[in-house]
């Protein structure tokens, strides 16, 4: 299972899952004291996809996300700082406090923006894809996007033109079963949404999106086909959101303690640790001191970020392109 | 018989009663029904914030939740108002119409006058748009001027939950694309709102509130905070009248026109950007009509020439207000 995997890549993918769950977990419980504005919309339960995917980038890889976009940020090595800021709507947020939660970007990390736009990343990340390939800089882009978000006229024709154009890129669907308060059984008419990529002429693989290695080694060879100039894959997480849609949300189209029952049996972490552990390759003691470390890191972004400026009049009209 | 509802339940009883008035009368959007699918509670939802809870368990399948497919839904809704339908889409944000735009823009609106005034498009579009919310540069725009903008599209902006009633009733009787738009931070705002069905015309504008000094033109949301500017520049001794257009495809400019003809002085309110707008718009309108009322330069109150910023105080800093109107008022009396 882990036979590519040293054991300082183990703690890497590891150190990077704890980072988004604490994170998540403690965005949740900010957002209750409202001191959080806007709309918020947590990863927690699918940490296992960004991580299992981003492990096989560089920054010169990009990555396009979705409205739920902390998990990849962290995974493309967005700094949490920055982030946390970002989301209290600080100046010295990542974007200067004028993105929020849902359009976190950077691009020095290949990191090419949360969307409130669902659908809007794929057509962008054909760009990247396209970009590299004139480059000729080995480069490749990812696409994440969700179960609802693959209805999106923009997706499928997306995945029509990288197919067409042979562009690398990986269209990395993350199935958690719903599109705001609509289930995907309602949504698909397939099974399973991979099963779309014949369609378009590429390989359609689905993996279970709580098990990282599933992920890192499907990932990874999509990754590779997508550098050696073989065209496109998509690639489907089976995965589940611990919360709501977005933060707020009583869940009540979900029946009653699932997202509880998944926590005890799908967990990512728990199934990454067990699985780890047992084969010999790190201990709990070493994951332990992880959490410890990330517990500390995220109380310091929130410390931070509550303390940070905030943005001034000055701010406001910078950054467009025409003024008057 | 009226009572006092807000103006998303007076929105949700609109639809309501159209839909058992008229069974071509249909629903569509994302989570109008809420649950589809799912194993929870079905009509959980009722669109993301609410507004056609209920309507599932009275009429079925005649409230039809989508996947997201904005361009396939919208268009579909508008085939089918093209053969005799009466469909009411619910886009959610205003903002994702950007997505299936061509829909609105190339098909919709352009049915009656291509086809030689033979077709019938009966659509409504209703979606939330304005800020105030935190919501950002994808989640808070108020893009009525570009729907006012082509024609074939009527854009409606009822700013009270009585206006929302009967304007949408208004709206699905009528037999053109309607694009009908909800301040959000309206939703919870209560109002005496008539139990019986009722419609209000369009182009018909409501004079809010009289006076001889100033017109203040005020569009959505923006009633609100010019009658609040307008109530405080009382106590100064300024009488100004606000005017609400409700309607600004098409617009009464009859009555815009006939109350500078009084005041001599305008102020035009409105949340979106400057350039290219309603509120250029309607300056222009009276520029050309009644400039020779005209005693000072005509103001405009907006929001900057930016998308809408994140943080709180960027996004209060960006909004009009009644302070910035009371001036603006202040500043060419
Ligand atoms: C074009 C567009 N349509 C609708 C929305 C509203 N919206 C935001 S998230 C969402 C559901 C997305 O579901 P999915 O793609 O499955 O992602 P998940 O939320 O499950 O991560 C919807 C409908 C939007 N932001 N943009």
């Amino acid at each position: 299972m882990t036979s590519q995997l040293k054991k300082e890549d183990l703690l890497r993918a590891y150190r990077t899952m704890r980072e988004i769950r604490e994170f998540e977990d403690r965005l949740h419980i900010e957002f209750a004291t409202g001191k959080i504005p806007g709309f918020v919309h947590l990863y927690s339960g699918e940490e296992a996809v960004a991580t299992g995917v981003c492990m096989h980038l560089t920054d010169e890889d990009r990555i396009s996300s979705t409205h739920r976009g902390h998990g990849h940020c962290i995974a493309k090595g967005v700094d949490i700082h920055g982030m946390m800021a970002e989301i209290y709507g600080k100046k010295t947020g990542t974007c200067g406090g004028k993105g929020g939660s849902m359009h976190i970007a950077d691009l020095e990390k290949g990191m090419m923006g949360a969307n409130g736009i669902v659908g809007a990343g794929p057509p962008l990340i054909c760009g990247a894809a396209l970009a590299a390939k004139f480059k000729g800089n080995g480069g490749v882009g990812v696409a994440f996007f969700g179960d609802g978000a693959s209805n999106q006229g923009t997706i499928l024709e997306s995945m029509n033109l990288a197919s067409v154009w042979k562009l690398p890129v990986i269209f990395l669907n993350e199935n958690n079963g719903y599109a705001e308060s609509t289930g995907v059984s309602y949504n698909v008419p397939t099974p399973n949404i991979a099963d779309r990529a014949a369609g378009f002429g590429m390989p359609g693989v689905t993996v279970d999106g709580n098990d990282f290695f599933a992920v890192y080694e499907a990932a990874g060879e999509a990754i590779r086909r997508a550098r050696a100039g073989e065209g496109p894959t998509l690639l489907e997480c089976k995965t589940q959101r611990y919360f709501g849609h977005f933060e707020g949300d009583a869940m009540t189209y979900r029946p009653n303690g699932e997202s509880q029952n998944l926590r005890k049996t799908k967990d990512c972490l728990k199934i990454f640790a067990e699985k780890a552990i047992a084969a010999g390759l790190v201990t709990a003691a070493e994951l332990e001191a992880i959490d410890k470390e990330v517990l500390a890191l995220i109380e310091d972004s929130v410390v931070k970020a509550l303390a940070a400026p905030k943005p001034t009049a000055a701010d406001l009209l910078t950054g467009v392109y025409v003024s008057y | 018989m009226s009572r006092k509802l807000n103006y998303k339940d007076a929105i949700n009883e609109a639809l309501s009663q159209e839909m058992a008035r008229d069974e071509k009368v249909i629903v569509i959007g994302l989570d109008v029904a809420g649950g589809r699918g799912t194993q929870g509670v079905m009509d959980a939802w009722g669109g993301v914030l609410g507004v056609t809870k209920g309507l599932y368990a009275k009429y079925g399948d005649r409230v039809m939740d989508t996947p997201i497919s904005e361009s396939a839904y919208i268009g579909s809704a508008v085939g089918a108002a093209a053969c005799g339908m009466r469909p009411v889409v619910e886009m959610m944000f205003a903002d994702f119409l950007g997505v299936c735009f061509d829909q609105l823009m190339n098909q919709a609106a352009k049915f009656r006058y291509m086809f030689g005034g033979t077709a019938e498009t009966p659509v409504v579009c209703r979606m939330m748009y304005g800020g105030g919310f935190r919501g950002a540069a994808q989640h808070s725009q108020c893009l009525y001027s570009i729907f006012a903008h082509i024609p074939g599209l009527k854009v409606v902006l009822p700013s009270t939950p009585a206006e929302a009633k009967g304007l949408l009733i208004q709206s699905i009787r009528d037999n053109d694309p309607v694009i009908f738009m909800e301040h959000k931070a309206l939703y919870a705002m209560k109002g005496e709102v008539p139990e019986e069905s009722y419609t209000i015309p369009f182009g018909q504008a409501n004079i809010v509130r009289e006076g001889k000094d100033v017109t203040i033109v005020a569009l959505g949301r923006m009633v609100h905070m010019a009658t609040q500017a307008a109530a405080s520049l009382a106590k100064a001794g300024i009488e100004c009248e606000v005017i609400d257009p409700r309607t600004i495809s098409p617009l009464d400019t009859a009555t815009i026109i006939k109350s500078v003809e009084k005041t001599g002085r305008l102020v035009v309110v409105d949340e979106s950007h400057p350039r290219a707008s309603m509120a250029g718009d309607i300056s222009s309108v009276v520029a050309q009509e009644a400039f020779g009322s005209l005693k000072g330069a005509i103001k405009l109150v907006t929001a900057p020439h930016t998308p809408v910023p994140f943080s709180d105080v960027l996004e209060d800093l960006y909004l009009p207000n009644a302070a910035k109107i009371e001036a603006a008022v202040k500043a060419i009396i």
